[in-house]
């Protein structure tokens, strides 16, 4: 996902968690994000910071914590973490967009097969949330 | 007092879900075209609708979101276009439709994909898609009952489905599934157009007549079709295309009832 529209959607989903739990500000957001979304960080928390909303997010600290890329195979059961360097530019740019476009451009380094699973490392979630009542 | 949510409840807070309102919040109506079985025209009936509602200057969006066999693409020649990036994705216009495609991102190449990594694809698409203003998004389904189905009534929750059949009894016999699931869930469905018609049979007609459903139109076997596939502009002219105009005039452009 773009690092923009990311950051939308975490300032939405917290909007909705902190409404649902009644807080009025929001202190700490802890947030991991998948490496295989190579998410430019600076951009991304500069667009956190473009859309938070002024009350409730005004002074809550994003702690971001990138999560490595796991990969294994289903046909061979081979693991392996992406190294990013080794994807082609065009691959990497489809792949930051739409992560599961990447069956269409890397394989299985032992056996050759695009049928694999992401094991660790895609995705955003919000992992802990902590505010005020 | 400070107040930690631990656990699974944030944990599992998809931030993807809660955006996808937002990216269609201006789009007037959803209409997914699907069938129970491939091979029926839903590609080319959706961009045939998609066309004339442009023509008719509606404001459209097309979307494919059939990943593992895309085809829209070639119907409209998208060839070079590119989507913009602009805090999201912003639709190239091909032939007066806003366009989106799985292909803009797998490079065209064949993309496995197994249901849940068809599902975070179908999400993520929608999560990053800005439609802006649309009076129609027609949404290209993969054929059946599998997961973009099942995405697309969770996802969006004012789709209507567009139905397609041929005269085939397989046909019908597979697409009564798919009406049986939509009727069960609630959603609703604007119709069914009959495809590639080639006799006087009145199957498919009666049998959707007898659930209730509203029969669109039938379409006849054009032979002229395929050539005209690549090329929206003579597509246009094909009987194909004017079956569609027909249908859509005489069914007020799919107005929801």
């Amino acid at each position: 996902m773009h690092e923009w529209a990311l950051a939308e959607a975490v300032i939405s989903t917290i909007s909705r968690l902190a409404e649902s739990e009644g807080l009025r500000e929001i202190k700490e957001v802890k947030l991991k994000i998948g490496e295989l979304q190579q998410i430019e960080l600076e951009v991304f928390k500069f667009a956190l910071t473009q859309l938070r909303d002024s009350s409730l997010l005004k002074n809550a600290k994003f702690n971001i914590e990138v999560v490595n890329a796991e990969i294994k195979c289903r046909n061979c059961g081979f693991e392996w973490s992406l190294e990013k360097e080794k994807i082609d530019k065009d691959a990497a740019e489809a792949i930051h967009f739409i992560p599961e476009v990447i069956h269409a451009f890397i394989r299985c380094p032992k056996c050759g097969s695009p049928d694999f699973e992401i094991t660790g490392g895609r995705g955003v979630w919000i992992e802990d949330l902590k505010g005020v009542r | 007092m400070d107040r930690g949510l631990e656990g699974r409840k944030v944990k599992m807070s998809d931030p993807r879900l809660s955006i996808i309102d937002e990216r269609l919040k201006d789009v007037d109506d959803i209409i997914a075209v699907s069938s129970g079985k491939g091979g029926v025209g839903k590609s080319l009936i959706a961009s045939a609708i998609a066309l004339t509602l442009a023509e008719k200057k509606y404001k459209v969006g097309l979307l494919d979101l059939d990943f593992t066999s895309p085809s829209t693409h070639v119907i409209l020649n998208a060839g070079e276009t590119h989507p913009t990036e602009w805090k999201g994705i912003i639709p190239p216009e091909i032939h007066s439709l806003k366009y989106m495609s799985i292909i803009y991102f797998s490079g065209n190449r064949a993309l496995p994909l197994r249901g849940l990594e068809a599902s975070n694809a179908l999400t993520e698409l929608l999560a990053i898609t800005r439609w802006g203003q649309l009076d129609y998004l027609i949404v290209d389904m993969p054929p059946g009952i599998g997961d973009a189905t099942l995405d697309i009534i969770k996802l969006i929750k004012r789709v209507r489905f567009l139905l397609v059949v041929t005269p085939s009894r397989l046909a019908f016999e597979t697409v009564k599934k798919l009406i049986e699931l939509l009727l069960e869930l609630n959603v609703p469905v604007v119709g069914v157009i009959e495809n590639m018609k080639m006799g006087e049979s009145t199957f498919i007609r009666e049998r959707i007549r007898e659930i209730d459903l509203k029969y669109l139109g039938e379409i006849p076997f054009d032979h002229a079709l395929e050539e005209a596939i690549g090329d929206p502009n003579r597509f246009s002219k094909t009987v194909f295309a004017e079956r569609i105009r027909e249908i859509l005039e005489m069914n007020d452009y799919l107005k929801g009832s």
